[in-house]
């Protein structure tokens, strides 16, 4: 089941440019997995070593922020984009940028 | 109440024919006082704005000075300015370009100092290169009922948030907590396109502006700009339960947005 996740200009340098990528995935834990399969290194900067998502970073299901949701938990399903959305300042980002 | 002279019509001509700003408007916007933190990339455009609309005051808060590679974005200073500090430069553009506006020039701004400030202000414009600058600005505005519009940028993305006391979700509702300094890059290291910085200090001077105003501006909602798509997009933020600034129990009260205060009317 493809969920569409979008993804940070900071982030695509992991992503080789692109600006959405389409997983499989049941739930946002999945989706993270996911992406880190794919494009590696990239868990590290949405995830607390605990695997918890980091708190200045936010995962958006449909424009619903999965905290209100079930977090990690959170289901996802055909069709459902994902955005995620880390704290930025004049030139600096939360979810680092290597 | 000051009423406007003939070269305040003139000058302001354009906005005043909105009929959301009018003559009562351009009053209430020469007797408003704005506290902008920052004046690099961000500030840059929203001092130059607000000065050039007529907001009577504006505090420049900034403890850098201009080096030569700013000058690719922050366009408040130019090559004479390098080796200056950056407040003290920003305020001599803004005095030319105005003499209506009164400038205050400030240092970097921390703890209580920061605090005090923005409680001097009717609005704070935050621009930091900072996110914990942004926490705390968020925190002050909220701690002295106040509104602020804070702003980031980073490569191609760019951010603005306004933030209101009683008016929804703040920016501790949707980043809890600001990461460890070392999860940070500079903006040197990470580089950016001048304009970027134009676009979205230009939106937070519009959300000022309205703030001051008096007009409707959308709290809690976060405005990304991906200038790489060329896309805008908005995001509801909601109030989350437990973040220090109670909107979510002030939600649950069904209390509605407080006005902004009305000064010298």
């Amino acid at each position: 089941m493809p969920v569409k996740v979008r993804i940070p200009t900071p982030l695509r340098s992991l992503t080789g440019g692109k600006d959405s990528v389409a997983v499989a995935a049941k739930t946002v834990r999945d989706v993270i997995e996911a992406l880190e399969r794919s494009h590696q290194g990239i868990k590290g900067r949405l995830c607390e070593e605990s695997g918890q998502i980091r708190g200045f970073v936010n995962f958006f299901v449909n424009d619903e922020d999965v905290r209100f949701l079930n977090n990690l938990e959170t289901p996802v399903k055909d069709g459902d984009e994902i955005s995620i959305i880390p704290a930025i300042a004049g030139g600096v980002i939360a979810c680092g940028d290597y | 109440m000051t009423p406007l002279r003939d070269d305040q019509y003139d000058r302001y001509a354009r906005q005043i024919q909105l009929p959301e700003v009018g003559g009562r408007g351009q009053e209430r916007l020469l007797r408003s006082r704005v506290l902008v933190v920052g004046a690099g990339g961000l500030g840059s455009p929203a001092l130059l704005y607000l000065a050039a609309a007529g907001v009577g005051t504006l505090a420049i808060a900034d403890g850098d000075r201009v080096e030569r590679s700013n000058l690719g974005r922050q366009v408040i200073h130019d090559d004479g300015s390098i080796g200056r500090g950056k407040a003290e430069a920003a305020a001599e553009r803004v005095r030319a370009l105005n003499p209506d506006v009164s400038v205050e020039v400030l240092p970097r701004l921390e703890g209580a100092a920061l605090r005090g400030a923005v409680a001097r202000f009717n609005a704070t414009l935050e621009g930091s290169d900072s996110v914990e600058t942004k926490f705390a600005v968020n925190d002050a505005a909220l701690a002295a009922g106040k509104p602020a519009v804070i702003g980031g940028i980073h490569r191609w993305e760019g951010q603005v948030m306004v933030v209101r006391p009683g008016g929804g979700a703040c920016y501790r509702c949707l980043f809890e907590t600001p990461p460890a300094p070392a999860a940070l890059e500079s903006c040197e290291q990470a580089g950016l396109l001048g304009p970027v910085a134009g676009v979205v200090g230009s939106l937070q001077a519009v959300e000022c502006l309205k703030l001051l105003l008096g007009l409707e501006v959308p709290a809690g909602r976060l405005v990304c700009y991906d200038a790489a798509k060329g896309t805008f997009r908005e995001v509801e933020v909601r109030p989350r339960p437990g973040c220090p600034c109670g909107a979510a129990r002030s939600a649950q009260r069904a209390v509605s947005a407080s006005p902004i205060e009305d000064w010298g009317e």
